[in-house]
């Protein structure tokens, strides 16, 4: 027999994750990231250095950038908070993206209701409570189908992201529906009508400094969010179901209601968002926009990049905001649009890698194989 | 099936475990194992759910390496890193819950992942084909290659399975509780096919708790117990009694002998009559259990585990729907499957699974010690909880119960197994219960956590709490019961009183004799 040996590597469960990993990681992913990222530059034959250093200029630097990035890290921020706290309960909510577009159809559909004449904040209100409603209703569905019967939600919540965004284009384009601009040159392009002015969500104006209202209000959940999470009844209850949920039955609790009620709360998250999106920016229901923005699938990565904390949640946002805001301004004949993108995704991919620390350590081990 | 066991013992063992140890967070799964499985022997692990069986086929099969101890093949040792290396030194496992992909045909299932001689990169499906049908014949194990895995009987796939682990030329076969799926026909084919095997120069071990099958499948049967190989024993001239006492412990020391019991006149505080519910699979897994619990007392509740005791504390619990019958706790009568209607009427439970039921493990000690009255105040100020009452509370129980952590902020995925119990000891007690409710207390405990347990369930029934305890431990159920219950298959098949009670009297009520074979 001979024996021989070889080194390998494992992982073994963690006990325990230090206090340090639960940042350190993140940065490292983030870090990682940008390093995969250079390579794919460098094969594009661009200067890595430099279009870090555009995007970080273009992103946060430059005067009225940050303004920018704002605009962009509104949506991303309700988004992220969606998956974050539907997460949080296991109960994965893939379809923020849908939940988003019927926030958007509702709280388009409230402000138009309501016209020019009404008070102003009666109708940003009013936009702020449809939206949520909206987005709420569509993530019901997946909640009541997993409580009930056991459905997939990735599947069912997935799938109607795209009845959603089905429902929003033939709003616009394929009838003659109350959200369709008939007059003027709509009637030959089909258009959605623009909200009243009225209805438009303000912004803060703080120097050089532009805080849409959405961001603002987005804040504020996020804080809402950590408090219910960390000092309520409710919280405590969302946090047993989502860790033990053998243990929540044992205690009495009702998961299937847990679950359900914070998959409409993480609905109505984007749904907000979607609210967001009309009374802040397009001002319009804008079917083809919303589908081609993809922010409910870029909220994934939001909550993932933030460990599914609320606070952090709003920092990321702010981060990936930024990236994408240089994205816009660097497009061009020499950067294409796509880099952008393929940045997203390597931060989603090498975050995701990084968990895998986060849970297991990494231990070398030597093999004796023997043989007879 | 015991032939010629002397020349085969000349021989050394085909694998044999020495002193093999393993460790997990909290509990030891194995500790100082020792067994040795002969050429062309059925070897069968006995034990109770819990008692290591699994955690020592895991390190057979590479997927553990144990922390102590080590393995010899023929007489040389052996390491596994891997599952590979297993099936590489010719250890096969054949699962219980079958790892096949029910489009795929048998031929197919059986390639996959199999190592393919001399081809590299095509896969000659012939030549498989060919092979399966030879190991079929060779081994009277026959299937079509080429049927399609969902139009096969549970039996046939079982077939496969063997076939599978007999294709990588496995010397070894560990079976999963193999019968656990089958029908008795069925079961009586695996019989066969393990002569087939054995008399070919394969050696089996056969993981069951079910004690009549393992002396008519058995060349030799290893008990476990509390992750400690007890006794190996000839299956010729054991019983299901003598192998029922050996598995749930012989020596009985009375080192907490009570002889307190319920005062005089106290009350029935658990009156549970006729009670039927059905198992996990639909099956009636209880037949009109009626036990009584007085104020102050302990009552037993021992039987071979998946006898309906799992069954029954989970109805009490509120977690599990009954069929028929009536419980009353304390006068009043339970009448709803609902977990949180035992709580509010005073029904303790400690659950077996303590991490996985009875705790929230990611949640701090001090979270979930009020587990059970978040909803309410002082704890609850709806919607808030209140954190500063929950540490203060926290504080004062682990102080009380003995609880030693660094903190009441530390997650209870991080307590030894004996303070586990004890936070789940002092959540309950804490709720200031008529009935206590406990699954296994102290399964996995190392031996000072066990007195400690102990303890505090002798305290919980001097308080007047009539304290319900399911143990398999029959050292723990005469050192503190007043009363023994003992089931089987469902049914009380007899109530002693401790004092009158010998680990041979429950042993017969255990293995489903009557009350009245014992006398």
């Amino acid at each position: 027999m001979s024996i021989a040996t070889r080194v390998g590597l494992r992982l073994e469960p963690r006990v325990d994750t230090p206090r340090w990993m639960n940042w350190a990681v993140p940065v490292g992913s983030f870090l990682s990231a940008l390093l995969v990222g250079s390579l794919v530059l460098l094969i594009t034959s661009q200067n890595p250095i430099s279009v870090y250093q555009r995007i970080l200029e273009r992103g946060f630097l430059d005067t009225g950038s940050l303004s920018g990035t704002f605009i962009s890290a509104t949506p991303l921020l309700f988004t992220g908070l969606c998956a974050a706290v539907a997460f949080r309960v296991g109960f994965f909510n893939i379809g923020g993206e849908g939940q988003f577009y019927v926030g958007a159809i509702f709280a388009s559909g409230i402000a138009l209701a309501l016209g020019a004449d009404a008070q102003s904040w009666i109708a940003v209100g009013a936009m702020v409570l449809a939206g949520a409603l909206g987005g709420a209703i569509w993530a019901f569905i997946p909640g009541i189908l997993k409580a009930c019967f056991r459905t997939n939600e990735i599947i069912t919540s997935l799938m109607l992201n795209y009845v959603a965004g089905i429902g929003a284009t033939y709003l616009i384009f394929e009838s003659d529906s109350f959200w369709r601009e008939l007059g003027g040159t709509g009637a030959v392009f089909p258009k959605g009508k623009i909200i009243p002015l009225s209805a438009q969500w303000p912004s803060f104006e703080l120097g050089t400094l532009v805080v849409p209202f959405g961001l603002l209000l987005g804040a504020i959940v996020a804080v809402w969010l950590h408090t219910l999470q960390r000092r309520t009844r409710f919280g405590y209850e969302m946090r047993v179901v989502g860790g033990a949920p053998s243990t929540a039955r044992y205690a009495g609790m009702r998961p299937a209601r847990v679950i359900v009620s914070v998959a409409m709360l993480s609905g109505a998250l984007a749904g907000l968002g979607g609210a967001a999106d009309v009374g802040n920016f397009r001002h319009v229901l804008d079917p083809k926009g919303l589908q081609q923005s993809g922010f409910g699938y870029a909220g994934i990565v939001v909550a993932a990049l933030a460990r599914l904390n609320p606070i952090a949640v709003v920092f990321v946002a702010i981060i990936l905001g930024g990236i994408t805001n240089a994205g816009y301004a660097l497009q061009g004949p020499d950067f294409p649009a796509g880099l952008v993108g393929t940045l997203e995704g390597l931060i989603l991919f090498c975050t995701l890698g990084g968990e895998v620390l986060v849970r297991y350590r990494i231990v070398s081990t030597r093999r004796q194989a023997v043989t007879v | 099936m015991t032939t010629d066991v002397d020349s085969k013992a000349v021989t050394a063992p085909a694998v044999a475990a020495f002193g093999v140890s393993k460790r997990f967070p909290g509990v030891i799964a194995n500790d100082d194992v020792h067994f040795d499985v002969r050429v062309g022997e059925v070897h069968a692990l006995l034990g109770e759910n819990g008692a290591g069986k699994t955690t020592l086929s895991n390190i057979l099969t590479g997927l553990y390496r144990p922390d102590a101890g080590h393995l010899e093949m023929g007489g040389v040792r052996v390491s596994f890193d891997t599952p590979r290396d297993a099936i590489d030194a010719g250890i096969g496992m054949v699962h219980q819950h079958f790892r096949l992909i029910p489009t795929f045909t048998v031929a197919e299932n059986i390639a996959l992942g199999a190592p393919q001689p001399g081809e590299r990169v095509r896969l000659d499906m012939a030549a498989v084909e060919r092979r399966i049908t030879e190991l079929g014949e060779q081994f009277e194990l026959r299937v079509d290659p080429r049927a399609r895995i969902w139009q096969l009987s549970v039996g046939e796939q079982q077939r496969v399975e063997i076939l599978k682990v007999l294709y990588r030329e496995a010397r070894i076969l560990i079976m999963d509780e193999p019968t656990a799926v089958l029908t008795p026909i069925e079961a009586d084919a695996l019989s066969q096919t393990l002569t087939s095997l054995t008399s070919q120069g394969r050696s089996v071990i056969f993981i069951s708790h079910k004690l009549g099958e393992v002396i008519s499948v058995a060349d030799r049967i290893t008990v476990l117990r509390q992750g400690r190989s007890i006794e190996t024993l000839d299956a010729t001239g054991s019983t299901r009694e003598s192998l029922a006492t050996v598995m749930v412990g012989r020596e009985v020391e009375r080192v907490e002998r009570r002889g307190v019991g319920a005062l005089p006149g106290a009350p029935v505080v658990l009156s549970v009559s006729e009670l039927d519910a059905d198992g996990d699979r639909g099956l009636p897994a209880l037949r009109s259990v009626s036990l009584d619990v007085r104020g102050g007392e302990i009552v037993a509740v021992a039987g071979v585990a998946g006898n309906g005791q799992r069954e029954l504390v989970e109805v009490l619990a509120g977690l599990r729907p009954r069929t028929s019958g009536r419980i009353v706790v304390d006068g009043e009568i339970m009448d709803r499957a609902d977990a949180r209607h035992p709580i509010r009427m005073g029904v303790a439970y400690v659950p077996q699974d303590r991490l996985g039921t009875g705790l929230a493990p990611d949640l701090s000690i001090a979270e979930n010690l009020v587990l059970k009255r978040y909803r309410r105040p002082p704890v609850a100020r709806p919607p808030f909880l209140r954190s500063s009452v929950i540490d203060a509370e926290a504080q004062s129980l682990m102080e009380q119960f003995d609880v030693r952590a660094p903190s009441s902020q530390t997650p209870t995925r991080r307590l030894s197994g004996g303070n586990v119990q004890k936070v789940l000891l002092a959540r309950e007690m804490s709720g200031r219960p008529k009935v206590l409710v406990v699954s296994t207390p102290t399964q996995g405990l190392d031996i000072g956590a066990v007195a400690t347990v102990h303890q505090l369930l002798l305290d919980a029934a001097a308080e007047g709490v009539g304290v319900l305890l399911v143990s398999e431990d029959l050292d723990e159920v005469l050192a503190l019961a007043d009363r023994v219950v003992v089931m089987y298959e469902g049914s009380v098949t007899g109530v002693v009183d401790a004092a009158d009670a010998t680990v041979a009297s429950i042993g017969v009520l255990m293995g489903g004799g009557r009350s009245e074979e014992v006398a």
